[in-house]
C-alpha cells in the first residue's frame, strides 16, 4: 500500500511534480500514463527514495519513507534502461543482490522460465539488450514483495518473453500484490491494467477503470482515449 | 557496504584498464630496475613518476568508473541498502583496485630484486604508501566531482582540471608568489601552501624519508626546518590522510542529498 500526499518536486526551473495526491491500497495493476516529462518517473523514483521531494509526504505500508532505506525491502523494482556491471557474469549479479537482500528467491524459476540457463555465465557486458533485460525481470520478479513497480517493462524484449511476462504479471496481481506500470505501449495497458492514472504537467489528470477511460473520452480504444485527454488537457 | 565494496573491486580487478594499469607500472619498474642497480635512483625516477601518474589514473578512472555504472547504480538504490553504503563501497572498490595494480606491479619487481633485505625497504615502502594514499585521494576527488555533475562531458573536464591544478598549476602559482615575494619572510606561507596540496605534501614525504636535501626544493626544505624530519613526516602524513577524509565526507554528504 503506497500513500502519496501533496508531493512537490522540482528540478530546477522545471516544476515536474504540482501537489500529486495518490494512492495505491487496493491489490491489482495500474498503469501509469502521460507524455514524456509528465512525471510517472519521478513519481516512482520517489516512492523508492531515489528523488527526495520538495514538499509532502509518502508511505509505503504506512510508515513515511523519509530517510529510510529497510522499507525498500517491500517493493520490487524495475529500472527502465538494464545496465550492469560489464564484467560480472550474470550469476554473480543475482549472488549479489541476493547477497544484498536476503530474503527467499525464486530466480532458478525464473530463469528457466526465460531460458537464461546458457547465459548464466556469461559476462553481462556481452549480453544483447534483450537479454539484459531479461536479466532485469528476473532480479525484480525472484522477491516476494507486496508491491511491484515496473518501468517501461516491455522494452527490448522479443514476442515469446513478451507473452510470458505478461503471463508473470497476470500471476503476480492473482496473489493479490499491488502493481504500477508505466508504459508506452496502449496494447499492454488494454490487455492488462485494471486502472489508469494519467499524468499531465506534473498533475493528476485522470484516474479511474479503463471502462470509465473509455466513456468518458467517447473512443473505443485505450489510444485513442488517451489522445484525447492529451487534447482536451492542454 | 562491504557487500558493494566487493563485488564493485571484483569488478573492476577484472576490468582491462586495471590489468594494463598493473602492467604498466611493472614493465616500467622492471625497466628501471635494469637500467640501474642504485635502488634509491629506482625509487626516486619512481617517484617523479608516480607523483603525477597515479593523481591522473586515479581521476580519470574514479569519473570513469562513477559514469559507467550510473545504472547499476540506480538498481542498487532500489535495493533495501542505505544509500552512502553504495558510493562509499564503489569509492573504495575503484581505490583498492587502483591500489591493488600500484602494489603488485611496482611491488612484485622489488621484491624479486630483493629490496626487503636491502637497506632501501623503508625508503620503498614510502613509495609505495605513498601511490596508495594519492590513489585514494585522487579517485575520491574525482568520485565526488561526478557526483555533482550530472553533465559526464563536464564531470570529466572538472576532474581532469583538478588533476592539473594539483599537479602543475598549483607549483607554478606557488613559484610565481615566491620569485614575486622574495622581499618578505615566506616560510610559514609556504608551509601551508605545500599542507594545501596533496601532491606537493607526498613528495614532500617521500623526500624527507630518502634524506635528499637537494630534492627538496623550497617548501621540502622549511618543513624539515620547521618541524624536523620526524615531526614533519607525522604532520605531512596527517594532513594526507585528512586528504582522503575530507573528498569522503564530501562524497556522502552530497549522496544522501541528490536525486537518482
Amino acid at each position: 500500500m503506497i500513500t502519496i500526499h501533496h508531493l512537490h518536486k522540482s528540478f530546477g526551473k522545471n516544476h515536474v511534480l504540482n501537489g500529486v495526491d495518490l494512492s495505491f491500497d487496493q491489490p491489482g495493476i495500474t498503469a501509469v500514463l502521460g507524455p514524456n516529462g509528465s512525471g510517472k518517473t519521478t513519481i516512482i523514483k520517489s516512492i523508492l527514495g531515489m528523488v527526495l521531494p520538495d514538499e509532502g509526504i509518502i508511505k509505503v505500508q504506512n510508515e513515511d519513507i523519509k530517510g529510510r532505506w529497510r522499507y525498500r525491502n517491500q517493493i520490487a523494482y524495475l529500472p527502465q534502461i538494464a545496465r550492469f556491471p560489464e564484467n560480472l557474469t550474470v550469476a554473480e549479479l543475482l549472488r549479489m543482490v541476493k547477497d544484498l537482500n536476503t530474503a527467499i528467491t525464486h530466480d532458478a524459476d525464473l530463469i528457466e522460465y526465460f531460458g537464461l540457463q546458457e547465459f548464466l555465465d556469461k559476462r553481462l557486458g556481452n549480453l544483447s539488450g534483450g537479454t539484459r533485460q531479461k536479466v532485469n525481470l528476473v532480479l525484480t520478479f525472484m522477491y516476494d514483495c507486496p508491491i511491484i513497480i515496473l518501468d517501461e517493462p516491455t522494452a527490448g524484449l522479443d514476442p515469446i518473453s513478451l507473452i510470458r511476462l505478461k503471463e508473470l504479471i497476470n500471476q503476480q496481481r492473482m496473489k493479490g500484490k499491488t502493481i504500477l506500470i508505466t508504459t508506452h505501449v496502449m496494447g499492454l495497458v488494454e490487455e492488462l491494467a485494471d486502472e489508469v492514472v494519467f499524468l499531465l504537467e506534473g498533475h493528476i489528470h485522470f484516474r479511474g477503470s479503463l471502462r470509465k477511460l473509455k466513456e468518458q473520452t467517447g473512443e473505443g480504444n485505450v489510444e485513442k482515449a488517451i489522445a484525447k485527454l492529451l487534447v482536451t488537457g492542454h | 557496504m562491504f557487500k558493494i565494496l566487493k563485488y564493485s573491486f571484483y569488478d573492476l580487478i577484472r576490468s582491462r584498464w586495471t590489468y594494463s594499469y598493473g602492467g604498466f607500472y611493472l614493465l616500467f619498474t622492471l625497466s628501471l630496475l635494469w637500467l640501474s642497480n642504485d635502488l634509491s635512483k629506482v625509487v626516486i625516477s619512481l617517484m617523479n613518476v608516480v607523483l603525477l601518474l597515479c593523481p591522473l589514473i586515479a581521476t580519470m578512472f574514479g569519473v570513469m568508473v562513477y559514469y559507467n555504472s550510473r545504472e547499476f547504480t540506480e538498481l542498487l538504490l532500489a535495493q533495501p541498502v542505505r544509500r552512502t553504503s553504495i558510493f562509499l563501497g564503489q569509492y573504495l572498490g575503484v581505490a583498492g583496485s587502483l591500489s591493488a595494480s600500484w602494489v603488485i606491479g611496482v611491488g612484485v619487481p622489488f621484491a624479486l630484486y630483493g629490496v626487503f633485505g636491502s637497506p632501501q625497504a623503508a625508503n620503498f615502502l614510502m613509495l609505495l604508501f605513498v601511490g596508495v594514499v594519492l590513489s585514494f585521494v585522487f579517485s575520491a576527488i574525482a568520485f565526488f566531482i561526478a557526483l555533482k555533475n550530472e553533465n559526464r562531458i563536464k564531470g570529466f573536464g572538472l576532474a581532469i582540471l583538478a588533476w592539473l591544478f594539483f599537479a602543475v598549476i598549483y607549483d607554478g602559482l606557488l613559484l610565481l608568489s615566491l620569485s614575486m615575494l622574495t622581499e618578505y619572510p615566506l616560510e610559514k606561507f609556504s608551509l601551508i601552501a605545500s599542507v594545501l596540496n596533496p601532491i606537493d605534501l607526498s613528495r614532500i614525504l617521500i623526500l624527507l624519508k630518502l634524506d635528499v636535501s637537494a630534492l627538496m626544493g623550497f617548501t621540502g626544505a622549511v618543513f624539515r626546518k620547521f618541524l624536523g624530519t620526524g615531526l614533519g613526516m607525522v604532520v605531512a602524513f596527517a594532513v594526507l590522510l585528512l586528504w582522503v577524509v575530507g573528498p569522503v565526507v564530501g562524497i556522502k554528504r552530497v549522496a544522501e542529498r541528490k536525486d537518482f
